[in-house]
């Protein structure tokens, strides 16, 4: 059984006053996540990650379709005990202290005092706000903030964790942080789905990933499987400038230093390539295999229709 | 369901003591103590009917103030801020939302009532030179005042629900003045005829009737309130109450969050 399962969902908003006008946000989205699973939701700003998590958190209706989560309705309040959430760049009651606060998330949660008191101290340390005492939120930082918010999510020891983009708007110590944080939840088997739009961040901690784009889903698969889907490129250095002009229509990109050119050549036009370096005298260097990157994988996907129109 | 509730609602009561709200009613009590021994020079022997005038009215006019104030961002603020998408995303249903937030203010408000009160009573002492046995109808008074305060929470907290905090504002204080000449609506409506009869009796029926919880006047010249009215005001404001919060939670309950 997946951890998540969302079927269909879609939601339509309605503009304006008068004339109503209708804006698509998300279309008929299907996607599953599995148990243990870190699970990265890519796409530009305004994809529609956000609505979708808005969605599977109740905090608005889709238009159509419908998810379950661990195999009950995403709406069932059995299901929001075991599962955290954190929006994009948080705000917190900035009047309370984060103990305070925590408090009363976990008390929403349905956690009983004792249990309460058990959990915060720890909680706190864990995201490195052991020592922040009775300050008041308004006086944190963004990155401290930001700890706060995992902080609330992962109160009530929840299976299944929704993250909007939990390195937005973090200098590169906040986001490292924030990412040996996931990748310790990660290391206890959570179920982590998190949108964000830094590839790095997907990379490096997420098993697999689906790329969103207008509302439309792209594509989805693991990490190594996408960016194998965009490699097939070879990096090609050979001596012999003047050999350029007749292999220049199968080169993808190519440099001039001195002597020797560099080019980047498709896997399937290599041996043509090498054929026609050999025939006009060039000297081959060296051929080199890339590796695709996620990034590759994105481009691709959400510059697909672009290219079309073009 | 118990302890989401009482979560609720001891959050919004925090949050209403730390945004320094209730320090109103310190500078309130200040000042009405304070100028208790005017009211003995410049109104000779009626000084104690102006007194209970000014300090009821004074309180119940805080009151619906804090209750406007405060009650119009009760629902506007946590979506804009975006705090409620960390309430929701909880196994909290959105009436245990606005239930516990017309808790939590209804708190404040009648903390708020006690802390006046306990300074009227300090300026009737000073001002009358002791209590008396008629000076406890007052508190029948201040009860009804507080029934107010139930009703207005009630109904900022409806428009709170669906509208932003300046047209909360306005329909709130609107619909304040209008049930505070409620008895006027009732006998404009008597005296109509035809279709202006049927739409007046209707809105008389509609707006809550603030007339018929003002017995300031009543209890300063000493005379009791039966009770019989008292139990009537206390089933109608918390009836209309309970309506109103039910129809904020029908709005609630559908609305999308953007």
């Amino acid at each position: 059984m997946p951890a998540i399962e969302i079927k269909g969902l879609a939601k339509t908003y309605s503009t304006g006053f008068w004339k109503k006008q209708t804006h698509l946000a998300l279309q008929g989205l299907n996607l599953n996540v599995e148990s243990g699973e870190t699970f990265g939701f890519l796409g530009p700003n305004g994809a529609g990650k956000t609505t979708t998590l808005k969605l599977l958190m109740g905090i608005s209706f889709p238009t159509a379709g419908t998810a379950t989560i661990l195999g009950k309705h995403f709406l069932d309040p059995e299901v929001r005990k075991k599962i955290g959430f954190l929006p994009e760049q948080p705000y917190f009651y900035d009047y309370l202290s984060a103990p305070e606060l925590l408090d009363y998330y976990a008390a929403l949660s349905g956690l009983s005092r004792p249990d309460r008191a058990k959990r915060i101290g720890p909680v706190l340390e864990r995201v490195g706000l052991g020592d922040v005492g009775k300050k008041q939120l308004r006086k944190f930082s963004k990155g401290m903030l930001q700890r706060v918010g995992i902080a609330q999510a992962i109160i009530h020891d929840p299976e299944i964790l929704f993250l909007d983009e939990p390195m937005s708007g973090l200098d590169p110590l906040g986001r490292h942080e924030v990412r040996e944080l996931i990748q310790s939840l990660k290391d206890e088997g959570k179920t982590i789905f998190f949108s964000t739009h830094i590839l790095s961040d997907a990379e490096a901690l997420c098993d697999r990933v689906a790329v969103i784009h207008k509302g439309e889903l792209r594509g989805v698969g693991v990490v190594n499987d996408l960016r194998s889907n965009v490699a097939g490129k070879s990096e090609v250095i050979w001596e012999g400038a003047e050999a350029l002009p007749a292999v220049r229509s199968l080169l993808v990109e190519s440099h001039v230093t001195g002597k020797s050119v560099r080019g980047i050549v498709q896997s399937a036009n290599l041996d043509s390539l090498l054929e026609k370096l050999r025939q006009r005298g060039g000297r081959l260097i060296s051929v080199t295999p890339l590796q695709g990157t996620l990034e590759d994988y994105f481009l691709a996907k959400t510059t697909e229709e672009q290219a079309v129109k073009l | 369901m118990t302890s989401r509730l009482s979560a609720i609602t001891l959050n919004t009561f925090r949050e209403a003591m730390r945004d320094r709200v209730l320090y109103n009613l310190i500078l309130f009590v200040l000042l009405l103590v304070a100028s208790a021994p005017l009211f003995g020079q410049i109104s000779i022997g009626i000084e104690r009917l102006i007194l209970v005038n000014v300090g009821l009215s004074s309180i119940s006019l805080f009151g619906v103030i804090i209750a406007i104030l405060v009650g119009i961002g009760l629902v506007a603020k946590e979506i804009e801020k975006k705090t409620l998408y960390t309430i929701l995303s909880r196994p909290v249903r959105r009436w245990e939302f606005i239930v516990g937030k017309y808790c939590g203010l209804l708190m404040t408000l009648v903390v708020n009532a006690i802390f006046m009160t306990v300074g009227f009573y300090i300026a009737l002492l000073i001002t009358t030179h002791g209590l008396h046995q008629a000076d406890a109808n007052l508190l029948v008074a201040i009860y009804f005042i507080v029934l107010q305060f139930m009703m207005m929470v009630a109904l900022t907290l409806l428009f709170s629900s669906f509208s932003t905090p300046i047209f909360s504002a306005i329909f709130a204080f609107a619909l304040f003045v209008i049930g505070t000449f409620g008895e006027d609506l009732k006998n404009f409506a008597a005296m109509s005829k035809g279709a202006v009869k049927w739409l007046t009796t209707g809105v008389a029926w509609v707006v809550p009737n603030f007339a018929s919880l003002n017995v300031i006047s009543q209890t300063a010249h000493d005379q009791a309130v039966s009770g019989g009215l008292i139990l009537f005001n206390t089933l109608y404001a918390v009836l209309y109450s309970a309506a109103i919060t039910a129809g904020a939670v029908l709005i609630f309950e559908r609305r999308n969050l953007k």
